[in-house]
């Protein structure tokens, strides 16, 4: 197949390009998710994204609490930004950062205003910001603006045997065009994790991913009240097959095919290295790992699935694929892509990354995924430790 | 090329996966090596469903599971080849 050199996006004016044109009611911290969900509802062409956190965290949990608001709303998939805190300092902090990005931004603080005097400013911010970003046009978008993040989930042993593959597949033909590519899931790298280390570009990556990966695997060590058996593999793991976390985590990194990644990320930490394949320090539970990538910056995601997990983001479209042929067919409205032939040898892996790329490509263009059409926007914060 | 009941990833795995939705007691499996592009046959010795495994020799307590051409855990119950692989036989190393 001939891969288009282009698809349609949204040109933003820091240069990035995004495949969604969201304009996004932000809260700082669990406390004004209210206020965020009524400007979101007095105003079409908003969505906010409550999340449970945001008060008396600190040091490095905090960190990374900034982080992901900052980069939530500096991804090029979001036109707008409205951030709604409790108090002034923190609201203007995240504020400020996604200024940098040139995008319109405006904060509220709801301390000595109220709920309803604060909605009533912030919807009027809103409107005007809503309506600005629904004339924006999709325009010709080179394939290196796509910047791709994959994640497996309620995987099966058809996981590894072919959705996988099929991305690794996707990755080994679009990694010459030039997009930035990022997996994540540290503790399902478990049992695979010296194989996924000489897979570092450089000493410094495959030094940087041991050191990632030790510090996961002391934590677990430490916490651990008994084997993790009945967490790692899930019940649906087994279920569909999957006996060890072993099996699990060699399936999983099916999904990077050949390559080598470049560098190590932070959680929801922007690539800094240009393109290529980056490793991103996360969870391996689905609405966490994808949040993080989205405030990397990723626009686009791939979730291959086995028995079929139904995740979506608020603003990073979720394209969902299987090669099982019972979910493909028992949940066939949240499958976006069915690789299940390649099982039966219908289908060779090369066809089903083919029609992969045809099938990301749609939705870059504009196509609604599964999750999208369906209402899925999972927007969950990680949480290193406990608050102050 | 006919349709698989087993896939095998690699030449060196002891463990093959059902692609079909579910084996049936004594039958005989074409196994594909996705690796080499070869088969080879393989007896169900009780129904499996489809993604578990089935042994590809006879294994003892303590031998270690090949898949992917590595090591995915050890066995903790002898297992006879065509027999079911599973959580109830197989054990992770980690943890």
């Amino acid at each position: 197949m001939e891969i288009p050199k282009s698809f349609l996006g949204y040109k933003r004016e820091n240069g990035r390009a995004g495949t969604r044109n969201h304009v996004i009611i932000l809260p700082v911290d669990d406390i004004s998710n209210a206020c965020a969900e009524a400007v979101a509802n007095n105003i079409k062409g908003t969505i906010a994204l409550p999340h449970s956190y945001g008060r008396l965290q600190f040091g490095a949990d905090l960190e990374l609490h900034f982080r992901t608001m900052i980069g939530t709303g500096k991804n090029p998939n979001v036109a707008a930004v409205i951030v709604i805190g409790i108090e002034p300092k923190w609201t203007k902090k995240i504020v400020d950062e996604i200024a940098k990005t040139g995008k319109p931004v405006e904060g509220f603080h709801i301390e000595r205003t109220g709920d309803i005097g604060t909605i009533m400013k912030a919807s009027k911010k809103a409107q005007e910001f809503s309506q600005w970003a629904s004339e924006k046009q999709r325009e010709e978008c080179p394939l290196s603006d796509l910047w791709i993040s994959v994640k497996c989930g309620e995987s099966d042993t058809t996981s590894g045997l072919a959705s996988n593959p099929t991305v690794g597949n996707l990755m080994e033909k679009l990694e010459p065009f030039g997009v930035h590519l990022c997996f994540g899931e540290t503790s399902e790298l478990t049992g695979a994790e010296t194989v996924c280390a000489a897979r570092g570009a450089t000493p410094e990556a495959k030094e940087k991913f041991m050191k990632t990966w030790n510090a996961y695997n002391d934590f677990i060590l430490k916490e651990a009240t008994d084997d993790l058996s009945e967490s790692q593999p899930t019940a649906g793991n087994i279920a569909g097959g999957l006996t060890t976390i072993e099996e699990k985590a060699f399936g999983n990194f099916q999904k990077i095919g050949k390559l080598k990644f470049i560098d190590v990320l932070e959680p929801a930490e922007e690539p800094k290295k240009g393109k290529g394949l980056y490793f991103m320090d996360t969870s391996s539970a689905a609405a966490e790992c994808v949040t993080l990538q989205a405030a990397g910056g990723f626009n686009i995601h791939l979730f291959p699935t086995g028995q079929g997990n139904i995740i979506g983001n608020p603003i990073e479209p979720v394209v969902k694929l299987t090669a099982n042929p019972l979910t493909a067919k028992l949940m066939k409205e949240h499958v976006d892509c069915d690789v299940s032939k390649i099982l039966s040898r219908q289908m060779n892996l090369s066809q089903a990354g083919d029609e992969l790329i045809k099938t990301m490509l749609r939705v870059a263009n504009g196509r609604l995924t599964c999750a999208e059409a369906l209402g899925h926007r999972e927007f969950v914060m990680t949480k290193l430790y406990r608050s102050a | 090329m006919s349709q698989p009941d087993l896939i095998i990833h690699d030449e060196k795995d002891n463990v093959g996966v059902v692609v079909i939705e579910t084996t049936k007691k004594g039958q005989e499996c074409n196994a594909w090596i996705m690796e080499n592009d070869k088969s080879i046959k393989v007896n169900s010795t009780n129904a499996v469903p489809l993604g578990h495994k089935i042994a590809l020799k006879d294994l003892k307590e303590g031998d270690t599971i090949l898949k992917y051409g590595h090591d995915i855990g050890k066995v903790v119950k002898s297992i006879k080849k065509g027999e079911h692989v599973h959580v109830h036989n197989v054990k992770t190393k980690k943890w």
